[in-house]
C-alpha cells in the first residue's frame, strides 16, 4: 500500500451525504449504547455514518443479478410495434439499431447501439469484475478498476435513451389506421434494467477496491 | 485533531488530505485513485441562482411547447412531454410512464426548485428554512434527472420518423437543447459547497 493515510486507519469517516469529516466513535469504549448511536449520525446533515456502504457486496450482487434477469426479456421481447395499413412490424432493441443503420443514419445507430447494448453489457461485466476482485481483496490493477467504476457511474443513465425514443414515437405516431406506434413489454423490462443497474452501481462502494481482505461492514 | 473542515477524505478510496485553497481552474485530484476531490468554485452564488432561474424558464417552455410535429398525407400530429407520459400510460406501459414522468419532469423540477430556494437564502449568507433536509434530498436526487438523455432520444426519434413522415421540429426541442446546455454548465458545480459557505445557525 501507499504511504498516504486512510480514513479508516485514522479513525475518521467521511459523511456520504455531505462529505463532512467525522470521528469514528464505534471503537470508543467511554461511550455506551445511546450515546454511541447518536454519535454515529453526521453532526452536520444527520445521515448515518458508515465506514463503508452497508452490505455493499450483497446489495450490489442482488441488484446486478436482478438487472441481468430483466435484461434477457428486454432483449428477446420486442420493444415497439409499428403498424400501418398493410403491415405490422415488431422491433427489438437490436432490430431497431439495424433499421436505423440502414434507413436513417449510421452515426446515430452507433450511438443507440452504445447506449442500449454496450453500456448495459459493460455495466454487468464491470460491476461483476469489481465485485469479484474486491471480494478477494485483490491488488490487481487497482487504479484501473477505480477508473472503471467511475466510468460506469458516469455513463450509466444514458441507457434510458431507447426508452425515451419509444415513448416519444408512441405519442407522436398516431394517425388512426394509417400508421401507429405502440410500446411492447420489452421496453418495460429495459427500463427496469436501467434503473436496477443504476441502483447496483450506487450500492457498490469503490473504497472496497482499496481495502484488503475482510473489510465489508 | 484539526477542525473537520480542514480535512478532506476521498470518497472513492478513503485517503485523507489536508484541504488547500484552490485558485481559478484548479481541480484537486486524489493521489491514490485519481478521483476528483474538490474543484475551485468558479460560479458565485449569484451566478448559480441566475443559471437556475434561466433553467427554470427554459424548463417551463420545454414542457409547454410541443417538441416535434409529424405530417402524413396532410394529417399532423405533435406532442409535448406530458403527451408522452399520458400516451405511455394509456398503452399499458405504466412503469415507463412513471419513469419518464419522474426523470424528465418531477425530479428536474424538484432539483431546480430546491436549488432556487437554497441559493436565494445563500445570497445573504443564510441557511434557508429546512436547509438540512433539503440538502440531503438534493444529494439523493443526484443522477435521476435525465433531460439531457431525452434530447438525444428526441434526435433519434426524429431520424427514425423521418423515413416515413414529414418532420417539423417545434420550439420545445430548442428549449430542451438550451436546457441541456445549462445542465452541462452546472454539471461541474459541487453543491456541497453550500454547507461550507453558509454558517450553521446557533442552536
Amino acid at each position: 500500500m501507499s504511504a498516504l493515510p486512510r480514513a479508516a486507519e485514522l479513525g475518521l469517516i467521511a459523511c456520504r451525504v455531505c462529505g463532512l469529516v467525522c470521528r469514528d466513535v464505534r471503537g470508543d469504549e467511554r461511550l455506551d449504547g445511546d450515546d454511541r448511536a447518536d454519535a454515529m449520525a453526521c453532526p452536520r446533515c444527520g445521515a448515518t455514518l458508515h465506514r463503508r456502504k452497508p452490505n455493499s457486496y450483497v446489495r450490489t450482487w442482488a441488484l446486478l443479478i436482478a438487472a441481468f434477469i430483466m435484461y434477457i426479456p428486454a432483449n428477446v421481447l420486442p420493444i415497439m410495434r409499428t403498424a400501418s395499413l398493410n403491415d405490422v412490424d415488431d422491433n427489438t432493441i437490436i432490430s431497431g439499431v439495424v433499421e436505423l443503420w440502414r434507413a436513417g443514419s449510421p452515426n446515430l445507430a452507433v450511438i443507440v447501439f452504445s447506449a442500449s447494448i454496450v453500456v448495459p453489457v459493460l455495466k454487468f461485466l464491470a460491476l461483476g469484475t469489481l465485485l469479484l476482485s474486491s471480494q478477494r481483496g485483490s491488488e490487481w490493477a487497482r487504479l484501473q478498476r477505480a477508473k472503471l467504476y467511475r466510468l460506469v457511474e458516469l455513463i450509466g443513465y444514458w441507457s434510458m435513451l431507447d426508452v425515451f425514443v419509444v415513448a416519444l414515437l408512441t405519442a407522436l405516431v398516431r394517425f388512426s389506421v394509417l400508421s401507429r406506434v405502440e410500446p411492447l413489454p420489452g421496453v418495460i423490462f429495459f427500463g427496469l434494467t436501467v434503473v436496477l443497474t443504476m441502483l447496483a452501481s450506487m450500492s457498490f462502494d469503490p473504497r472496497l477496491i482499496w481495502d484488503g481482505k475482510d473489510s465489508d461492514d | 485533531m484539526a477542525s473537520p473542515e480542514a480535512l478532506l477524505i476521498c470518497e472513492h478510496c478513503d485517503t485523507v488530505y489536508r484541504r488547500r485553497a484552490l485558485v481559478r481552474g484548479d481541480v484537486a485530484r486524489c493521489a491514490c485513485c485519481g478521483a476528483e476531490l474538490e474543484r475551485h468554485h468558479a460560479l458565485s452564488v449569484n451566478a448559480m441562482l441566475a443559471l437556475i432561474l434561466t433553467a427554470f424558464i427554459v424548463f417551463v417552455q420545454a414542457n409547454m411547447w410541443p417538441i416535434v410535429t409529424l405530417g402524413l398525407n396532410g394529417q399532423h400530429s405533435s406532442t409535448t412531454l406530458w403527451g408522452m407520459i399520458i400516451a405511455m400510460w394509456r398503452e399499458q406501459a405504466g412503469v415507463v410512464s412513471v419513469l419518464v414522468a419522474a426523470t424528465l419532469f418531477f425530479f428536474p423540477l424538484m432539483k431546480m426548485s430546491l436549488l432556487g430556494w437554497l441559493l436565494w437564502f445563500a445570497r445573504a449568507g443564510q441557511r434557508a428554512p429546512g436547509f438540512r433536509q433539503l440538502m440531503v434530498t438534493l444529494h439523493y436526487l443526484g443522477p435521476w434527472t435525465m433531460s439531457e438523455v431525452f434530447v438525444l432520444g428526441a434526435l433519434v426519434a426524429i431520424v427514425k420518423a423521418h423515413t416515413y413522415f414529414d418532420v417539423t421540429p417545434d420550439p420545445g426541442i430548442y428549449a430542451y437543447a438550451a436546457l441541456t446546455l445549462l445542465i452541462t454548465i452546472f454539471a461541474g458545480v459541487d453543491l456541497r459547497q453550500l454547507w461550507d459557505e453558509t454558517p450553521e445557525p446557533l442552536a
